[in-house]
């Protein structure tokens, strides 16, 4: 398989949404669209699967939540039980009230940076990372598809110049 | 794609924009040079900030017997100025949380501002607590680590640990929420500078962001869900500060209305707080496109409602206090001896600036217009300081024993303290307001075709 892949630049998202319609209609393969905001349908468009990472986001709660809990329970009644304004100390459910605010705030600390990080991780964004997106203007205004040439690369050009791009440039990917 | 919008609906964008319109006017700020009126309040409020740190020096280095403190009124400038702080950061966290969850597109114009807000006005707020400790170098032992005092943890039970794990997930989640949201704005910044250096470091604070479809999918999934834990976290963060009162003692303070009150309170000053930095922004960076007429009265309509909400709790308080007969509750924050007694001024202050004067954002005319919301905002901001001045100072001024009956008297370096906040709060935002995006402009951009101008004209004309 050739390592071609064609450059196409819209200049709209109502544009660009019906052009992967047709594109993928005419059975060539979308390797990735860079757009500077998100377009809405694009993922449905593109055939891209729903993001899993709101699960993770409960995952991490629970986990937060029973940290909570272990480090109250270790700290408060097995450790170091303490007679504090008369509240009982004897067992954790009975001084949980006064738990409740913390354990709280520790669901949704550990919810939502480990959500934060782990969209970083999948989507390899950081510091010092070098962006990917091969034309600086797609962050912008413009929005570009990547085609994959598989067949007669005139033909397909002439496919996308046809769904409305406004350029169309010829890229050899490594 | 529909972009329909009813046409009922004002529109958010002014101006016939297109997408390359508004990148160049979110960039201009940024690439542009400082004017001069940026320069001197910028110099005003950095002469504060250093005075303020003039004074925190000398607290730390003395202690903090140079405040005004007493044996009776043990708190007071301090913990006022950390609520009235942590309060006004609570509306950058509704816009972007609340507001995203109630699907109001309003909020995108001010969203990033109004959360850069949040997040210097608590940055400002934890230097109080962390000052009044005395000895800062102590400042670790809130945290439960183990420790040189054998297995001594940290006292869990006590409100004021709730406030540590409070006030730091706050802060930590609406920074890693504020940023998140910035990373494609900055890749826009990134990808039209034109100097090296400012492009080598856009590029780093731009983590690398390239805008692929899959990417767009998790960053709005990740907004939503973060806006789904940050709306319980910002009502969770003023009710356990809240708690810092209610669970006490003291008459005036142990009292079950305050969670609520507290979080409307904050919302209501906050709002006032936005108001004051947006109506000068949108001058001074030109975005009077972006954060229109409409959005101001919008915000002004929170601060109508929220103010309500705090008038009905001063009202309950006050009727609840008289109604219970007890002698204690004559010398409150909201009761007949407060309105009368030493510390009258105070009490009216709040009365008129927070619950009187607002009234007036009812008339439609005035709640559109930018000089009186400006000076509306200023009125209750110094309302709602009183409040917190009134419920901390007045009901400590009073006890159950009279002959330890006081006042209290800041000394300068109680108002250093707090100006220097102020100056620190300034220096911020103005740093801000020339180095990012100060306009959520993806988001914008996404909402350009339902509630631009043109384009709503367009379709309402066919």
């Amino acid at each position: 398989m050739s390592n071609k892949v064609i450059h196409a630049i819209y200049d709209d998202d109502d544009v660009l949404l019906k052009a992967i319609k047709d594109v993928r209609d005419a059975n060539h393969q979308i390797e990735e669209v860079f757009t500077p905001f998100p377009v809405h349908g694009l993922e449905k468009a593109m055939g891209i699967a729903n993001t899993r990472i709101a699960i993770t986001a409960f995952i991490y709660g629970l986990m937060g939540l029973g940290f909570a809990v272990w480090m109250m329970n270790y700290m408060m009644i097995v450790d170091w039980p303490q007679n504090i304004g008369g509240k009982p100390s004897f067992s954790y459910a009975e001084n949980m009230p006064a738990f409740v605010p913390i354990m709280f705030e520790l669901t949704v600390f550990f919810s939502a940076h480990l959500m934060v990080i782990t969209f970083y991780l999948r989507s390899k964004i950081g510091p010092f990372v070098k962006a990917k997106n091969p034309d600086p203007r797609t962050t912008s205004h413009l929005f570009l598809m990547e085609v994959i040439v598989d067949s007669d690369e005139n033909k397909l050009v002439d496919l996308l110049t046809n769904t409305g791009a406004i350029e169309t440039k010829i890229v050899e990917k490594h | 794609m529909s972009h329909y919008e009813a046409p009922i609906r004002t529109p958010l964008i002014l101006g016939d924009k297109s997408y390359q319109d508004i990148s160049n006017d979110i960039a201009a700020p940024i690439e542009g040079k400082a004017n001069k009126w940026w320069w001197s309040v910028f110099i005003i409020a950095l002469i504060a900030f250093l005075w303020g740190i003039g004074a925190i020096v000398y607290t730390i280095g003395t202690g903090i017997g140079v405040w005004g403190l007493n044996n009776k009124i043990n708190w007071a400038w301090d913990i006022t100025n950390f609520v009235w702080w942590i309060g006004i950061g609570h509306a950058g966290t509704l816009i972007s949380a609340v507001l995203l969850l109630f699907r109001q597109k309003w909020r995108m114009g001010i969203n990033r501002s109004a959360e850069a807000m949040t997040i210097f006005a608590v940055f400002q707020a934890g230097l109080f607590p962390i000052i009044h400790m005395g000895r800062v170098w102590n400042g670790y032992w809130t945290m439960p680590i183990p420790n040189q005092f054998g297995t001594l943890w940290t006292n869990f039970n006590s409100p004021l640990l709730w406030d540590v794990f409070a006030i730091s997930t706050y802060l930590s989640v609406s920074v890693v929420f504020w940023y998140t949201g910035l990373l494609p704005d900055f890749a826009m910044i990134r990808d039209r500078a034109t100097k090296p250096f400012q492009k080598k470091i856009y590029n780093m604070v731009s983590f690398g962001w390239s805008g692929t479809a899959k990417d767009w999918q998790r960053f709005e999934e990740v907004s939503l869900v973060l806006a789904g834990l940050a709306t319980p976290l910002v009502l969770s963060v003023h009710t356990i500060v809240s708690f810092d009162f209610a669970t006490s003692v003291i008459p005036g303070w142990h009292s079950t209305v305050y969670p609520p009150y507290f979080v409307a309170g904050a919302v209501f000053s906050g709002f006032a707080m936005v108001q004051t930095l947006l109506i000068i922004m949108r001058k001074v960076s030109n975005l009077e496109d972006y954060i229109t007429r409409d959005h101001i009265e919008n915000m002004n309509k929170v601060i109508l409602v929220t103010g309500g909400i705090v008038m009905v709790a001063y009202m309950s308080e006050f009727f609840i206090g008289w109604y219970s007969g007890s002698s204690y509750e004559d010398f409150t924050y909201l009761s007949v001896g407060a309105a009368t007694g030493p510390y009258w001024w105070a009490f009216w202050a709040l009365i008129l600036c927070n619950g009187v004067f607002p009234q007036l954002l009812w008339i439609k005319k005035l709640r559109r217009n930018f000089t009186f919301s400006f000076i509306m905002a200023a009125i209750i901001n110094t309302g709602m300081w009183f409040e917190r001045f009134d419920i901390i100072v007045i009901n400590l001024s009073r006890g159950h024993l009279p002959s330890t009956w006081t006042q209290f008297s800041p000394t300068f370096v109680d108002i250093g303290i707090f100006v220097g906040t102020i100056g620190f709060f300034f220096v911020l935002f103005l740093l801000y307001a020339r180095t990012f995006p100060v306009v959520a402009q993806a988001e914008i951009k996404s909402i350009l075709k339902s509630s631009g101008d043109q384009f709503k004209r367009a379709r309402d004309a066919k």
